[in-house]
């Protein structure tokens, strides 16, 4: 098992996940909630709502990660990924088992702190601010973070609202601001797909630099070829369980031949 | 070391990887904070706090010709109507001293109550994106709408001197007095605000039912009329009605704002031990507000 091998050698691990399953509740499931009638009487019978579904998305998954490795999360879709991730950053609750961690691990993605009705200036410093950032700090990687995303480099499009972007310009830009801080541990999810094949090239290279001072990065990401590239570690995950823990290059190879057999 | 793993059916916590975990100074994720922690945290987000209040405000009208003006035409033009239906119409200024300052004040410091509260029902729940992204003290989403509001009610404020010196009113040393009221009452809303939006994330139902609720209680905080007046014809038989509507907390910081801007609105209108009773609302609602809060802090964002 790999928690035996892992106590016994001397890298630090920075998220301990021990046997953890999560499960979410989801409203508005099902075609149709019934009537106003129906819905009334739900609520003086306290029967729970037949549109309420409860999903079972991440079943016993243990694993150790450790200081400088870089983990692709590999399965088809609604395996439970991007849910192993949220619980990992604090932000699911595990039904079962427990989830330990260095520092405070955070998903890469301040999206939904950005508006669109103002600048990109401003938005720089919001998301800034919205990950914790101190104003110092913003202040000092602002041009940084300018330059990275390419944004000006057709025009002042920074002074323009975000609104006026388009849609290559405005994910290049959240991927800048939310890749402008260091984090103990780093979640990905699906973030790479963005941009043009230079700012791809860039983004590639700023999560190298993130994962040598992050201690660890975690990257969701449906493209093999990526986690290929970019991880040394590989977890596959179907249907919410853990089927294969390796180096990357193995696990890829059995998760295509997995594919390919379907 | 490739490892294939079966599905495990009993994931018991395991001691040898807790003990890993301590070895390592690792902590358990998603855990709530104390509060002491919990409010540092809280401190060092202020600048996010404001920036985000700024930002929405300055998003709200950013498509409308007339822009930020807006913050400031919106509550007159609500007042205007205000004075049209209750004041010409329906007459309840009869008996009322300075009814055009009387109202104005009542409606801009009941907007900046009632305002809070609505939107702090909807503070957490319409941020969930944003809570589910990232970590950062949940509280900060309530304030900040408070904070936002509160912005906006200083540009009203500033009208509001305006329209009392337009009005016949002079510059005293008791406008001083709307500082500390100003203040207590923030507190207050961000209090309420708060437990709305605990409510509100849990039940997002609430926020429909909301504008009734608060409704009633503006027709009942003497926004538009002197308490006083409308139950001297005892209609209302009991003094303890009277006593209850007076005391009721947005009634009392109305009073309180009336009694500092307005020369005829004189301490005899206002309740007794009226500002033991302002500060024990803020109290009340902001510490009672903020323990209940940060209590589902880890909660907030999901199912």
């Amino acid at each position: 098992m790999a928690d035996t091998a892992t106590t016994t050698d001397t890298r630090v691990p920075t998220v301990i996940a021990d046997g953890v399953h999560v499960i979410y509740k989801v409203h508005g499931a099902g075609a149709r909630k019934g009537g106003a009638t129906a819905a009334l009487s739900r609520v003086f019978s306290r029967r729970p709502s037949p549109g309420m579904k409860e999903v079972h998305a991440v079943k016993g998954v243990t694993f150790t990660a450790h200081k400088g490795e870089a983990i692709g999360l590999i399965g088809s879709n609604g395996s439970g990924k991007s849910t192993l991730l949220a619980a990992i950053a604090g932000l699911q609750p595990v039904a079962r088992g427990r989830i330990y961690s260095h520092g405070q691990p955070s998903l890469l993605g301040v999206n939904a702190a950005l508006m669109n009705d103002l600048t990109g200036e401003r938005n720089v410093v919001l998301g800034g601010l919205a990950m914790g950032m101190s104003k110092q700090q913003i202040r000092e990687r602002y041009q940084g973070i300018v330059d990275f995303s390419g944004i000006n480099e057709k025009d002042d499009f920074i002074s323009l609202p975000m609104r006026t972007y388009s849609s290559g310009m405005g994910a290049r830009l959240r991927f800048s601001i939310a890749a402008a801080k260091d984090h103990d541990v780093l979640m990905i999810d699906e973030a790479l797909a963005t941009g043009d094949a230079a700012f791809q090239r860039r983004s590639q290279a700023r999560i190298e630099e993130l994962r040598e001072h992050a201690g660890t990065v975690f990257l969701v990401s449906h493209s093999i070829n990526t986690v290929r590239e970019t991880c040394d570690r590989a977890i596959w995950l179907e249907a919410g369980v853990l089927r294969m823990d390796g180096p990357s290059a193995e696990v890829c190879d059995a998760y295509e031949a997995f594919t390919a057999g379907r | 070391m490739t490892t294939a793993t079966a599905p495990k059916t009993a994931p018991a916590p395991s001691a040898e990887l807790a003990q890993l975990a301590a070895a390592h100074g690792l902590t358990l994720s998603g855990a709530r904070p104390t509060l002491p922690r919990y409010i540092a945290e809280l401190w060092n987000r202020r600048h996010f706090v404001t920036a985000y209040a700024t930002a929405r405000m300055q998003a709200t009208y950013s498509s409308a010709k007339l822009g930020q003006l807006w913050h400031l035409v919106t509550p007159l033009l609500n007042a205007a109507v205000y004075y049209f239906i209750f004041g010409i119409v329906m007459k309840a200024s009869n008996g009322v001293p300075d009814y055009v300052p009387f109202l104005i004040t009542g409606i801009f410091v009941w907007d900046f109550i009632g305002s809070s509260i609505n939107a702090g029902t909807r503070a957490v729940h319409s941020n969930r994106g944003l809570v589910r992204a990232l970590h950062f003290p949940r509280a900060s989403l309530p304030i900040s709408t408070v904070v936002q509001l509160f912005q906006q009610l200083l540009v009203t404020m500033g009208a509001l001197v305006v329209l009392l010196l337009a009005f016949g009113q002079r510059p005293a040393w008791s406008w001083f007095l709307a500082v500390p009221t100003l203040l207590l009452m923030a507190v207050f809303a961000a209090g309420c605000a708060m437990v709305m939006a605990r409510i509100g994330s849990k039940s997002p139902d609430v926020s429909q039912l909301m504008p009734f609720v608060l409704r009633t209680w503006m027709y009942s905080s003497g926004v538009m009329w002197s308490i006083d007046q409308m139950l001297k014809s005892d209609h209302l038989p009991h003094h303890w009605v009277l006593m209850l509507l007076k005391l009721n907390p947005a009634a009392v910081y109305i009073d309180l704002m009336r009694f500092a801007l307005i020369d005829s609105f004189g301490a005899h209108s206002l309740p007794p031990h009226v500002w033991p009773l302002a500060i024990g609302w803020a109290l009340l609602a902001g510490v009672g507000g903020f323990i209940w809060f940060w209590k589902a802090e880890e909660e907030y964002g999901r199912g």
